[in-house]
């Protein structure tokens, strides 16, 4: 791992098409998602982008910070834009109507767009079997909006809509787990990453893409706007979140589960909390229940694990 | 040589789609549109038709997916109803304001609550403003020509805007009439292949779907007006292209036996043919009555309008929707508004009827007349009368 680091950064193209200058807010890890996603996919690409942050910071009329086919339509239907787009692509293509060309169709949406109310149209364009990739790029609420509450939101966080009080904690549900759900439609490949680890993401975005058929990549995108921290942060967090288990970085590739970065021991997750104003308001009680919680989970995603390793020997 | 068959009327636009060689065909399973799409996913997988068929899991995917292969540039055809028109209505913005030319049959259908699969045109007055060229047929022949006409007018460079063919439901879908299924390769000849002018495209990368600021709304929903607007001339003659090619001429507006007529009757859909029986009874009667049979209803033909109607006394609207709460009848009212200004002008009087498929017959077209003029000389309080409702 660490060789990898030291050399892979000569490896990755210096070429850019996701271009600079475009509105995101200082320290925006999901605006480095998708520059490393776009690295890792080249240009022979067509980007289909949910309504959300990165559509808004990246196409105001008439710049745009995209040097690739881009579409954006509508919040809830990427799945089903790149189903069309995929399926007009193949009948145009085998119709003689346009030159075969390996093209990849990349979907992207934040967690809103992906697991609340695109879910319909991704499950549907998962369960056909289109060739493309899903990323869904998750700050972990609407912050296009101005921080409201998603089903991605973690336990305990405080936003806009679920608010921290004298009689709540804020989020009172734990954070919906898409990655189980795509997964559950048994497609070729889901993968969980995060930008504070660039080559893994890198590598799984690339993978998602090439492999036949549906793909999913779940990035966790640390929002020092939403999450009330110190955009200078924004990476130490996203490291915290997996070191601590809170965000498990694993692949599940034709239905085997693997953990591309294993954690042998856990920091407590109280490291990766208390950096953030979100949680500020949270006990020591519901610290030790989001422990928990995280340890049980974290448990169970390595029984999948198990499972797999046993399967295979 | 064409042979006239006798054949379900969807079978029809079914057979239109793929002489059309579709190249991408998204639908989700609605009465009473379903045939449409049973025909043509039969096609695909027979082999007689070359296409992808997205099986999708709502209506609002249909339409997004629609978009999808219209923005790569293959040919997109799709078909729903009621309900699911409803659903893909935010979609159907998209489509006109980014200019795709997908073609949809819409099988006119009322629309929840209560809920009923039968005819009116609920569904498609609640998509008036979304920018689709829209136009209604009357008969199987008419819905069969115009699906060909529909790709040949959206596709072309100076429109590039989706297009609409509304039937009525069961009255039109669900019956068998004689057609004129025409050659493919007189088909081929009539529609050029599409040739969408900006596909995405890794070689040519654009950016389609940005966000538009107070700056520039405002000139980009002007722009769209003017292109629907002109789309007209380029309907007029895809319509005359068509006739030449085929035989049957189509126009904005029909007129049946309206010559010296005093009162004139409108309807749109497969219902203007049972009132043109209404008008020959009345014409052996001795009445001065004629029908205006509206086809073309966007671009909305407000110069054929003021024509037709011109030496007429009384003009008597019949719409199969209802405007909650407002002037009654939405074709209604915009006759009523397109005449408003003009020096010399009928009376309009708006009756609805027809909703949820009830039938109305030749002698209740009659009953309309007659209680349409009786309105028209002696006045009313309401806004609408509505037909044969039980109060």
């Amino acid at each position: 791992m660490e060789k990898f680091s030291v050399f892979a950064p000569k490896l990755v193209t210096k070429k850019e098409n996701f271009a600079p200058g475009h509105r995101a807010c200082v320290g925006c890890a999901e605006a480095l998602a998708v520059r490393l996603s776009m690295k890792a996919l080249g240009r022979n690409v067509i980007v289909v982008n949910a309504t959300g942050c990165m559509e808004v910071v990246s196409s105001p009329l008439p710049h745009t910070s995209w040097f690739v086919p881009w579409i954006h339509t509508l919040f809830e239907n990427a799945g089903a834009v790149s189903s069309g787009i995929e399926s007009g692509l193949k009948a145009t293509v085998r119709k003689g109507k346009r030159q075969p060309q390996k093209i990849s169709v990349v979907a992207m949406g934040g967690d809103g767009a992906t697991s609340d109310i695109g879910l319909q149209a991704i499950s549907g364009a998962l369960e056909r079997g289109h060739d493309f990739l899903y990323i869904c790029l998750d700050n972990e609420a609407y912050m296009n909006t101005g921080i409201q509450r998603s089903s991605a939101t973690p336990y305990g966080a405080s936003t806009t809509t679920a608010p921290a009080g004298k009689q709540s904690i804020g989020q009172i549900t734990w954070k919906k787990d898409m990655p189980s759900i795509a997964a559950a439609h048994n497609i070729p490949y889901v993968a969980t990453a995060c930008p504070s680890y660039p080559f893994d993401l890198m590598d799984k975005v690339k993978k998602g893409a090439h492999m036949p058929g549906p793909a999913y990549v779940h990035i966790l995108s640390v929002c020092p706007t939403g999450w009330r921290v110190s955009p200078d942060l924004a990476i130490k967090i996203g490291r915290l979140a997996v070191e601590t288990g809170v965000f498990p970085l694993y692949e599940v590739e034709n239905g085997n589960y693997r953990m591309t970065l294993d954690m042998q021991e856990l920091r407590p997750v109280k490291d990766y909390l208390k950096l953030q104003g979100r949680f500020r308001h949270l006990s020591e009680e519901t610290v030790n229940e989001i422990q928990q919680r995280v340890r049980h989970d974290y448990a169970k995603l390595k029984e999948k694990i198990e499972c797999t390793q046993k399967r295979k020997s | 040589m064409t042979q006239r068959v006798g054949i379900e009327v969807s079978r029809a636009v079914a057979i239109a789609a793929k002489l059309a060689n579709v190249d991408v065909v998204a639908a989700y399973p609605i009465t009473p549109q379903t045939h449409i799409v049973e025909d043509l996913s039969e096609m695909v997988a027979s082999g007689e038709l070359d296409a992808s068929y997205i099986p999708v899991e709502s209506e609002h995917s249909a339409m997004s997916c629609c978009l999808g292969s219209a923005s790569v540039g293959a040919r997109t055809f799709t078909a729903t109803a009621s309900q699911g028109l409803e659903l893909m209505h935010e979609v159907l913005y998209v489509a006109s304001s980014m200019r795709f030319p997908i073609v949809m049959a819409v099988a006119n259908r009322a629309l929840s609550a209560p809920i009923s699969i039968w005819g009116d045109h609920s569904d498609v007055m609640s998509v008036r403003d979304t920018g689709w060229i829209q136009i209604f047929v009357a008969n199987g022949q008419e819905a069969f020509d115009n699906i060909l006409c529909a790709f040949r007018i959206g596709e072309d460079r100076a429109v590039l805007l989706p297009v609409m063919i509304h039937l009525d439901g069961f009255q039109l879908t669900h019956v068998i009439e004689p057609i004129y299924l025409e050659e493919e390769d007189k088909v081929e000849k009539f529609l050029p292949p599409n040739d969408y002018p900006i596909p995405l495209d890794p070689d040519n990368p654009v950016s389609m779907g940005a966000f538009g600021p107070p700056e520039i709304y405002s000139e980009i929903k002007k722009a769209q007006d003017v292109a629907l607007t002109s789309s007209k001339s380029v309907i007029l003659k895809s319509w005359k292209e068509f006739g030449d090619a085929f035989g049957r001429y189509y126009s904005p507006l029909q007129c049946y036996r309206c010559d010296n007529a005093k009162v004139l009757l409108l309807a749109m859909g497969s219902f203007s043919e049972t009132a043109m029986s209404a008008i020959d009874a009345m014409r052996e009667d001795g009445h001065k009555v004629g029908l205006i049979k509206l086809t073309l209803w966007r671009p909305f033909p407000f110069a054929e309008i003021r024509d037709a109607v011109k030496d007429a006394e009384v003009v008597v609207v019949f719409d199969r929707a209802l405007s909650f709460g407002g002037p009654g009848g939405p074709v209604c009212s915009e006759i009523r508004s397109a005449l408003y200004d003009l020096e010399k002008r009928p009376k309009v009087i708006g009756f609805v009827g027809g909703l949820g498929g009830r039938v109305v017959s030749a002698a209740g077209f009659r009953e309309i007349i007659e209680q349409g003029t009786k309105i028209a000389r002696e006045g009313t309080e309401q806004e609408y009368e509505m037909f044969g409702v039980r109060e």
